[in-house]
């Protein structure tokens, strides 16, 4: 019996919780008329005509252009990231140099540190490299390791590894770089696909980046294709503008599927942010 | 060797951090329109925000009520959804993964949109309180109530938080909880005494990250007020206002001045939060 209540109770938080996901999904099935007009959770007669419009085009470019934007984008991102921060992890959990501790403190600081002190003066490195309007100065920071966080979780995880491990691959007559690529890297493998999963959803889902640097809609991404549409839409607009919300947040509904563990115990064990 | 594998990181954190750190510092004494070289001006950007501009403090303060309100709320939630889920029955896992859900999708455009819909006049807030009896209208568009649309959305998110706090109550011994029980604990005597003092340093660190976090909201006031910060400047965040004085009025120095003192205040907080830490947060195996 108190089972039941509890899983009851559960349920109810649950539903609350995910309600505006349901709501969201439905109203992106309701013919024009009914999105705004209705209470009803579900549309009387389902429409995919909001998926159409969207794939026709909005501001001049079908969702398509915007989904691959974002997608070349994430991509980007993940591969630089991952590159850029095992590199340095290694050099941190591994290696011995001079200065590694306050290096290491110094890396530490920046993961707390407020993006808009940094703003305004990449913002205008950027420009003078000519690189607004492009992809580059969302992709480019990526491979210098810039998030910083990543850098942290990977050093948690090598320093789990047993040392063992490399002195016996530095007798087989293996440098760093090679114990690197053949004892490490290996074995960092789930802390790559932790940082992997991370950094596309921070990045599909990121906003303020993108509203600076992507000026042009050849060159918008989901979310600022998302945001044009609200600024231009009359409420006839609003099926496709959830129908495009729809299509922006499949990928995060695919991933989150997939590895809902993974990601789940990400979050548990190392404190990163959702 | 070592900086071989470090050389990315060192670029990244001279050109792209500690670089743009001293610029945007020396940028906050100058006038800069982004397209004529800065200009000197000394103290007057600081001068003019602290006592010349009145949106500067409005900004601060609906800022501060933000923090105030969806930070506390958001971890009590999670808290208490913790507590919730927090014993061995079958699904358990499952349940977590789906609170967990809107904090992976809650900082999208999408999420934000869909809050702007059901928060708006004859939304499906605004009908659900009005069968009640509760006439309120759109939320969004009342000066009022428009930033406890964004306070929902923040709490909304509460499953990161939560997903903490469920590995620390983990680590709570059964064997505690049992002898309080045998002493004649009741269910709130056991929480008070015994998991809330054990989780204090999960408390401490929950606290920390989302207060860090809530100060650089920005994508819902965005989004719900359509990059303006309404109505009456009643969702404008610390930094819209930010992003508003940089990149819609170009002035660039003023914009480097307020992220500065962002920075020097979150750091002031974070700071002190870590002091007053040694008074309420717990080690175990510590004498207190």
């Amino acid at each position: 019996m108190r089972r039941v209540v509890w899983h009851g109770g559960v349920l109810v938080v649950l539903l609350v919780l995910l309600y505006p996901l349901v709501w969201l999904v439905s109203t992106s099935f309701k013919p024009a008329a009914e999105v705004v007009s209705t209470l009803a959770l579900l549309p009387s007669k389902p429409t995919v005509g909001n998926y159409a419009e969207v794939v026709d085009g909005v501001g001049g470019y079908g969702v398509l252009h915007y989904f691959g934007n974002s997608l070349l984008i994430a991509v980007g991102a993940v591969v630089g990231n991952v590159v850029s921060c095992s590199l340095a992890a290694y050099a941190f959990g591994r290696l011995h140099f001079r200065g590694r501790g306050p290096l290491f403190g110094f890396m530490m600081i920046t993961i707390m540190l407020p993006h808009h002190v940094v703003l305004i003066p990449q913002y205008v490195i950027f420009q003078q490299l000519g690189m607004v309007n492009t992809f580059w100065p969302l992709v480019l920071p990526k491979f210098l390791a810039t998030d910083a966080f990543f850098v942290f979780l990977m050093v948690q995880f090598i320093r789990t590894l047993p040392r063992e491990l490399d002195e016996a691959a530095t007798l087989d007559g293996c440098g760093p770089v090679g114990t690197f690529r053949h004892v490490i890297l290996p074995l960092l493998r789930p802390a790559l696909i932790t940082t992997a999963i991370f950094t596309f959803i921070w990045t599909w889902n990121d906003f303020f980046s993108q509203l600076i640097y992507l000026n042009d809609p050849e060159k918008f991404t989901l979310p600022l294709a998302l945001q044009l549409f609200v600024d231009q839409a009359t409420e006839s607009a609003f099926g496709p503008m959830f129908a495009m919300s729809v299509l922006a947040l499949l990928p995060i509904g695919l991933f989150f599927l997939a590895f809902q563990r993974f990601l789940v115990d990400g979050v548990a064990t190392s404190g990163l942010k959702g | 060797m070592a900086y071989l594998f470090l050389s990315p990181w060192i670029l990244g954190a001279t050109l792209l951090t500690i670089g743009p750190m001293v610029a945007s510092l020396y940028l906050s004494f100058t006038d800069y329109d982004l397209f004529s070289a800065p200009t000197w001006v000394g103290f007057d950007n600081y001068a003019t925000l602290f006592t010349g501009d009145e949106r500067f403090w409005h900004a601060a303060g609906v800022t501060a009520r933000y923090v105030l309100i969806s930070v506390p709320l958001k971890l009590g939630v999670a808290l208490a959804v913790a507590m919730l889920l927090n014993r061995p029955r079958k699904g358990v896992g499952l349940y977590r993964s789906a609170f967990y859900a809107p904090s992976l999708l809650g900082a999208s455009v999408s999420v934000a949109l869909v809050w702007r819909a059901m928060f708006s006049t004859d939304g499906t807030v605004d009908r659900v309180l009005a069968a009640v009896g509760l006439d309120v209208g759109g939320w969004v568009d009342r000066p009022e109530l428009a930033l406890l649309t964004l306070v929902a959305l923040a709490v909304w998110q509460f499953g990161a938080p939560m997903v903490i706090f469920l590995a620390g109550l983990k680590q709570v011994p059964r064997e505690l909880h049992e002898a309080a029980a045998i002493d004649g604990a009741g269910p709130v005597r056991r929480f008070a005494g015994v998991t809330l003092p054990l989780l204090t340093p999960v408390i401490l660190f929950n606290l920390v990250l989302e207060t860090i976090h809530a100060f650089q909201a920005f994508t819902g006031a965005f989004v719900v007020s359509s990059g303006r910060g309404g109505p009456s400047d009643s969702t404008l965040l610390y930094t819209l206002y930010l992003y508003q004085r940089g990149f819609t009025d170009f002035r660039m120095g003023y914009a480097s001045a307020m992220a500065w003192v962002l920075l020097v205040v979150v750091a002031v907080l974070t700071a002190l939060v870590f002091r007053s830490a040694r008074r309420w947060v717990f080690y175990a195996g510590e004498d207190r």
